[in-house]
């Protein structure tokens, strides 16, 4: 009788932990809804979507999003093209290559690497990484996508790494054996057996990878440049989604057309990374059967 | 006639822990030999010696000379020898794709891509496999859906496949029913005719039931090797009489 009674306990527990997390999906996007729906009495929908101009202050504003999503779109882009093959193919050597002591030492290097702050990141990128660009690639100016992209590319290596790695070290060892037991050499090992094999983690950790990245804030406000309007190429100043909503929120009057205009930012990040998440489970799913 | 494996005090270690000690053993052409012998006497170290699988481990070492059709092994290549040698595992590892792509893999992987080639092949491997007519109709079907004695003949179909001379078998029935262990003691049997085959197994009453000649291993090293007839009925030393009648092991 007791027994049974600490079951319900428990159970009731673990159901009720499960519903929060749903309970808090629903209601940030309740929230962001609310307010975001407001925008749209003052100002179509349509303008806001496809608008390619964003002056909040000007008179009479313009809260055309597009210069926003593309520059999230080249930051993030640039970042996952620079991010991907490094971190795949450094998981790949720490898991089937680098010999023991090594390995130890990378992994733990790499958890380090996860544990830098962003604002330190940022910093570097603000002081250093931004001025060696400009100089090296000729720029009008080192605060730009490229060096935002190069950062957050920085930032998701740990994620991917780790994940990926994991893994690959849980590959059974005798699928290994039997591509060996054939004849295969590491390479064609590593590249037949364990990549498919670990195909669906490595795919999880790419999608984690990219959600960071997407999500990230200080780092691109701080080396992309800030101004809204839309980029050319990735070497131009610019500013994302994100770094719009954090640098503007101070300054939005509470109530106004512009502040309800950055909850419909948030809205649209919100849908994004929703998407990104979406397409991301059923690729693991896919990668399951 | 040159003997298919012949090794010549072969000693080997796994950091410091002696598994192997100095084995002579030779293995004649299209014979099926037997290794039996307690746990930890060093039967799977020798099979996995000779298509160098124990290399994958850092801390191995290994003295003495492996013979294979009369070439030291050491001069031949890694992926060479692991052709030439094939293996089979003590549970079958079947990759997770497609039955015919399980079997076309080694082929493929030494670069052929020809679809008619492979197809050939495929049906010739599952064919000595004895498999074919039970898969011929799914090919296509994951080969994780098959049974665990399927599994196994399909293993030995994919290392048909890729040309062997000697397939080295690791307790090959170990984790099957009877019935599935017969056909595969009977696969083996047909494949006497194309083969040398080395079994290693836990279980004497098969030991004595396939094998021509058996050696006994105890504590990595040989203790004798003799016709199967004559090691089951009247062994010449005390130790191997009593492990095949079941006084320890």
């Amino acid at each position: 009788m007791r027994r049974a009674i600490t079951e319900r306990i428990i159970e009731t527990c673990i159901r009720l932990s499960g519903l929060v997390v749903i309970l808090f999906v629903v209601l940030v996007f309740l929230f962001l809804l609310k307010d975001a729906v407001l925008l749209f009495g003052h100002y179509p929908l349509g303008q806001f979507l496809l608008g390619t101009k964003w002056l909040p202050i000007s008179e009479p504003p313009s809260f055309g999003i597009i210069p926003l999503l593309i520059g999230s779109l080249y930051v993030t882009a640039g970042a996952i093209v620079l991010c991907v093959p490094v971190g795949v193919i450094s998981a790949m050597f720490i898991a089937e290559v680098a010999p023991g002591p090594l390995k130890g030492i990378l992994k733990s290097l790499v958890e380090i690497l996860a544990s830098i702050p962003s604002v330190v990141l940022g910093f570097i990128g603000l002081v250093w990484l931004g001025p060696f660009l400009k100089d090296l690639l000729g720029l009008r100016t080192g605060q730009c996508g490229l060096t935002g992209s190069l950062l957050l590319a920085f930032m998701a290596l740990p994620t991917i790494i780790s994940i990926s790695e994991d893994a690959l070290a849980s590959v059974p060892k005798a699928f290994k054996e039997a591509a060996y037991g054939l004849g295969a050499t590491r390479w064609q090992t590593l590249w037949r057996i364990c990549l498919p094999a670990a195909s669906s983690g490595i795919i999880a950790a790419v999608m984690l990878g990219i959600g960071r990245v997407i999500g990230e804030t200080m780092v691109v406000m701080m080396v992309t440049g800030n101004s809204p309007v839309i980029p050319r190429s990735i070497t131009q100043a610019l500013r994302t989604l994100t770094a719009t909503i954090a640098s503007e929120m101070g300054e939005a009057v509470s109530g106004s057309e512009h502040y309800y205009a950055l909850f419909a930012v948030g809205l649209v990040l919100f849908i994004s990374t929703f998407l990104i998440n979406l397409v991301a489970d059923a690729f693991l799913r896919r990668a399951r059967q | 006639m040159v003997a298919a494996i012949e090794t010549t005090v072969l000693n080997c270690w796994f950091g410091s822990l002696q598994v192997l000690k100095d084995v002579d053993i030779l293995v004649e052409r299209n014979e099926i030999f037997g290794i039996i012998g307690p746990a930890n006497s060093g039967k799977t170290t020798f099979l996995r010696a000779i298509n160098r699988l124990n290399a994958l481990v850092p801390s191995y070492r290994q003295t003495g000379l492996i013979q294979l059709a009369g070439r030291d092994i050491e001069e031949i290549e890694d992926t060479v020898l692991r052709r030439r040698v094939g293996i089979i595992f003590a549970l079958p590892q079947v990759l997770p794709i497609s039955i015919f792509d399980n079997v076309a893999y080694g082929p493929r992987m030494h670069g052929i891509a020809n679809r008619s080639t492979l197809e050939q092949i495929v049906e010739q491997s599952l064919r000595r496999a004895h498999l074919w007519d039970e898969v011929k109709d799914r090919l296509h079907s994951p080969a994780l859906r098959l049974s665990g004695g399927q599994q196994q003949r399909l293993c030995i179909a994919r290392t048909l496949a890729v040309e062997p001379e000697v397939i080295l078998y690791d307790e090959p029935c170990s984790g099957l029913d009877p019935i599935s262990t017969a056909k595969v003691e009977e696969t083996m049997q047909q494949l006497k005719e194309r083969y040398t085959q080395v079994l290693v197994t836990n279980n004497t009453k098969q030991a004595a039931r396939v094998c021509d000649r058996c050696a006994f291993f105890l504590m990595g090293q040989v203790i004798e090797v003799a016709q199967t007839s004559v090691l089951f009925t009247n062994p010449a030393d005390q130790r191997t009489n009593d492990y095949i009648t079941g006084r320890f092991g």
